[in-house]
């Protein structure tokens, strides 16, 4: 099978949350003139609120595999990693290790938090470098670890690549559920879903009033319940609250200490804007001219996807729940 | 091709927006961004609009695309430049009068431009420590706004003496603890910083120091290469050579006698030649290395101290003449040399830490005696030289006695110690030392007249230069490197080349882009100021240090008369250093 042809023909996108055109990316690395080329298998996991690659990686770790040796073969002269979170490589090393054989994968260990996972940083830190994002262009598919072309994929990826070759894939992806809602998990569903059908079909629509952060823990957009009629944007998680007893400052100020943890500190708007917007929440200053000032440079100004994302869940926060409420 | 504002402009081999916006004088502001080092795009004030595109991108790190279509200037762009710019202020505690860019902050230039209220966030850095590198360098950090210019700059230099620190959630530039790193005073931090958060110690409180006491006589010597930059500070072009007004501005200021620091650079040639001439023939400690300046001396002293034998014992040209303005001069005027203050401009910041090295005091006639005989115990040491300005200082002494520096009338040296030799001017920029030395070696280890005197392999900007030079039926193999880190990376590679002669600068192109040197001093700057230099020796008569009247006077009248007095006063020594301390 020309599994690249396929991909385009599919319009597959990657499943990091990027959306990325999947066939592009191998073409890219596939065609590039390159002595070395490397297959990474982006197995960090970092976005609060998703456990679907540790589900995956628990329940068809053959199927991950399968997706990075039709990658292998698909791309002359490259070599796989598995850039794997502590956790996972503690819980699957040996099990992967066995199903590597005698492939050319290693594993390599993770370093850096949510930001560890952006595909240039997994290049820098694969350099043995400082956890910190690139200037793209070059992406990594031209240019990636050590200036070689380098093909990242997500473990979800990988594992929809080995079933469109075996021929079961069903134009299916994986949902993360969890919050304050019943029947909470892992799931594959069809990706043309939308959220409320998602939660219909597990039963999960709550009694009460609520609100849900979809397409991320950190980086997922809020939702209304009269909102849920499209589908997911992002990664695959859905967290439900419950409008009444949620308090949104506070889930504003534990999103933005979760950025000002995980962010890199290197760029003005994301180090700085990160830091004045914890500052607004402890003085209480709801002033719409300076957050609004501040999300503007935040989401046209950032380096990368982390400091773009920053407004997104708490800029919903703040006009749907917070001001709504007052 | 692309369209920039309208307007069409051509592309060339793998340019950024900003390279070809800079090419062509428009103005797209950037605070980050540094021809010198690696495009990191922290600062986002160089954001422009693409046609096409929602998002804003930094010109610095955007590479142009055939056919892109560029905004430098709308709303937008605006808006996001003066929050940028706000949340930078946030970051930075102004103190303008006392700043090494006051007369041309980008910042507030920016800030007047973009509207920005600089005080809209609440200052978060105003209790952040000052750091003194070695009572040499003054880091304020409560005015960083981590760009990390400084963190690459001191790696570029093989230094890493500054560092990112994580703490808590928060990274900032710090001063390394680790005992294995210490500054070197290369002073690369200070032009490299886009806001003045790194200056000479002393800048600019104690410029008036040097001037204060009445009762001394007090005696200025000036460096090679800041006659062809001091002028900047005043709106010439880099490279015009302003030695003249340099003397005429030093007499207003007050200094009683004006002598030039090239001339020290004659001796220093001269006593390097014997050394090299020495070496050779005892095929010892080579291959012999500069030792003029001070930040490299260093950097072998605490980080390859295995090279310290191989440094040429021959001490600074600053040193050479300060020690002769105290010793033999002192002695021809009949005065104390305790009551001579020295003071040199110099565009640097490490020759503030060379004057207080205790290995090169000098010896100082006992009230009423001569210098002979000068036996251990008996003789008092001074310093040869009491004060260093750097370029900027002696800017702003000028500035603020309104001295109306473009328009001074060229004034001549005090004549005790003549006019410098082509050789000596060019010591400032990078390869000069080693051509100056090589004019004159050459003419001793052939006993032949050089037929051109230019030594063209040695010159240019370029961070390690190497070549072979004839002498009689020898080929000798020489390198001249500017940069701390190239030249890490040559004693990395030395081991088995059988070099004779190696120059060392610690700054970008040499002296001319030192650390005390106008700001900004970018290639371009430092290009012209080269240019400057060569440009003076080539209308010179007199190119050859050995051949300069004054040292051959000096050399018959006094210093060939005692060998221990010439050794004292033109001599020093280096040891094995530890960490100094911050």
């Amino acid at each position: 099978m020309d599994i690249i042809a396929k991909l385009k023909e599919m319009k597959m996108v990657g499943r990091s949350g990027s959306t990325y055109p999947t066939g592009d990316k191998w073409e890219t690395v596939k065609n590039a003139k390159s002595r070395k080329k490397y297959v990474v298998c982006n197995a960090s996991e970092g976005e609060p609120g998703t456990h679907k690659d540790h589900y995956i990686l628990k329940n068809y770790p053959d199927k991950v595999i399968e997706g990075m040796k039709v990658a292998l073969e698909t791309i002359e002269g490259s070599t796989g990693i598995i850039y794997i979170k502590s956790e996972f490589l503690k819980e699957f090393g040996e099990k992967l290790k066995k199903l590597i054989g005698n492939l050319p994968i290693v594993l390599f260990e993770k370093k850096g938090g949510y930001l560890g996972g952006e595909e240039t940083v997994i290049c820098e830190v694969i350099e043995g470098k400082r956890a910190e994002p690139r200037t793209k262009p070059p992406y990594p598919c031209e240019q990636g670890i050590e200036g070689f072309p380098t093909l990242i994929n997500n473990v979800e990826t990988f594992y929809v690549i080995a079933k469109i070759v075996d021929g079961s894939y069903r134009d299916e992806r994986f949902y993360t559920i969890s919050g304050e809602v019943e029947n909470g998990g892992v799931y594959e569903f069809p990706c043309e879903w939308t959220i409320k059908k998602v939660l219909e079909e597990i039963e999960g629509i709550p009694k009460k009033d609520f609100f849900v952060q979809a397409g991320g823990g950190a980086a997922g957009e809020i939702l209304l319940a009269n909102e849920l009629d499209k589908k997911i944007e992002g990664i695959g998680t859905i967290i439900v609250y419950e409008k009444e007893k949620t308090e949104a400052k506070k889930l504003m100020e534990k999103l933005i200490d979760f950025f000002l943890k995980e962010n890199c500190d290197k760029c003005v708007p994301c180090r700085e804007g990160a830091i004045r917007i914890k500052e607004l929440l402890e003085n209480n200053n709801m002033d719409k001219e300076i957050w609004d000032d501040l999300f503007f440079s935040l989401e046209n100004t950032s380096f990368c996807y982390l400091g773009k994302s920053i407004p997104r869940a708490i800029r919903g926060l703040k006009e749907k729940i917070l001001d709504d409420k007052n | 091709m692309i369209k920039i504002d309208g307007v069409d402009f051509d592309i060339r081999d793998n340019e950024t927006i900003l390279e070809i916006a800079l090419r062509n004088g428009i103005e797209i502001p950037q605070l980050c961004y540094h021809p010198d080092l690696e495009v990191k795009a922290n600062c986002r004030i160089c954001v422009v609009e693409i046609k096409g595109r929602n998002d804003l991108v930094t010109a610095c790190s955007t590479k142009a695309v055939e056919g892109m279509e560029i905004l430098t200037k709308s709303d937008k762009i605006a808006r996001a430049r003066k929050i940028n710019l706000e949340l930078i202020f946030a970051q930075h505690k102004e103190e303008c009068d006392d700043c090494v860019w006051k007369y041309d902050c980008q910042l507030l230039r920016l800030a007047k431009k973009y509207e920005v209220k600089i005080n809209r966030f609440k200052d978060r850095k105003s209790n952040l420590p000052k750091y003194i590198f070695g009572k040499t360098i003054d880091f304020d950090s409560s005015k960083c706004i981590d760009c990390r210019n400084c963190v690459e700059m001191c790696h570029k230099q093989g230094v890493d003496f500054l560092e990112l620190e994580e703490k808590g959630n928060l990274t900032s530039i710090v001063p390394s603890t680790n005992p294995k790193k210490d500054c070197v005073y290369c002073g690369q931090c200070i032009t490299h910083c886009p806001v003045g958060a790194f200056e000479g110690v002393g800048e600019f409180e104690d410029i008036e120091k040097p001037l204060m006491d009445k009762e001394k006589i007090v005696v200025a010597q000036f460096a090679p290469s800041i006659r062809s930059s001091l002028g900047e500070e005043f709106d010439l072009l880099p490279g015009e050579v302003v030695t003249g007004k340099i003397v005429a501005a030093l007499r207003k200021l007050g200094f009683n006698y004006v002598f030039d620091t090239s001339v020290g650079a004659d001796f220093t040639t001269t006593e390097e030649s014997k050394e090299i001439i020495e070496r050779i023939k005892e095929n010892k400690n080579l291959p012999i290395m500069t030792s003029c300046c001070p930040a490299w001396v260093k950097f072998i002293e605490f980080y390859f101290p295995e090279f310290i034998p191989n440094l040429t014992t021959a001490k600074s040209p600053q040193i050479m003449l300060g020690g002769l303005i105290k010793t033999y001069w002192a002695k021809e005027m009949k005065i104390d040399p305790k009551n001579v203050v020295v003071v040199s401009i110099m565009p640097c910041v490490s020759k503030k830490y060379e004057i207080e090295r205790e290995e090169i005091k000098s010896p100082s006639p006992r009230s009423g005696g001569g210098l002979s005989p000068l036996t251990k115990g008996e003789q008092d040491f001074v310093k040869p030289v009491d004060f260093v300005l750097t370029t900027r200082e002696l800017a702003r002494l000028i500035m603020k006695n309104k001295i109306d520096f473009k328009n001074l009338p060229d004034e001549n040296l005090d004549s005790a110690f003549g006019e410098p030799s082509g050789a000596g001017v060019i010591y400032g920029a990078s390869g000069g030392v080693m051509e100056s030395a090589f004019r004159t070696t050459y003419e001793k280890l052939s006993g032949e007249k050089l037929s051109k005197v230019e030594f063209e392999m040695v010159r240019g900007m370029e961070g390690m230069k190497k070549a072979e030079v004839k002498i009689g039926n020898e080929t000798k193999k020489i390198a001249v490197i500017n940069g701390l880190g190239n030249a890490k990376k040559f004693l990395g590679e030395l081991k088995n080349d059988n070099y004779t002669c190696i120059e060392v600068m610690a700054c970008p192109g040499g002296c001319i882009g030192g650390g005390g040197q106008p700001l900004p001093s970018f290639p371009y700057h430092r290009q012209k100021r080269a240019e400057g230099l060569y440009g003076i020796d080539r209308k010179l008569v007199n190119r050859k240090a050995h051949e300069n009247p004054i040292v051959k006077k000096i050399y018959e009248e006094f210093l060939d008369k005692d060998e221990e007095v010439r050794r004292a006063v033109l001599h020093t020594s280096y040891k094995k250093k530890e960490k100094e301390g911050n």
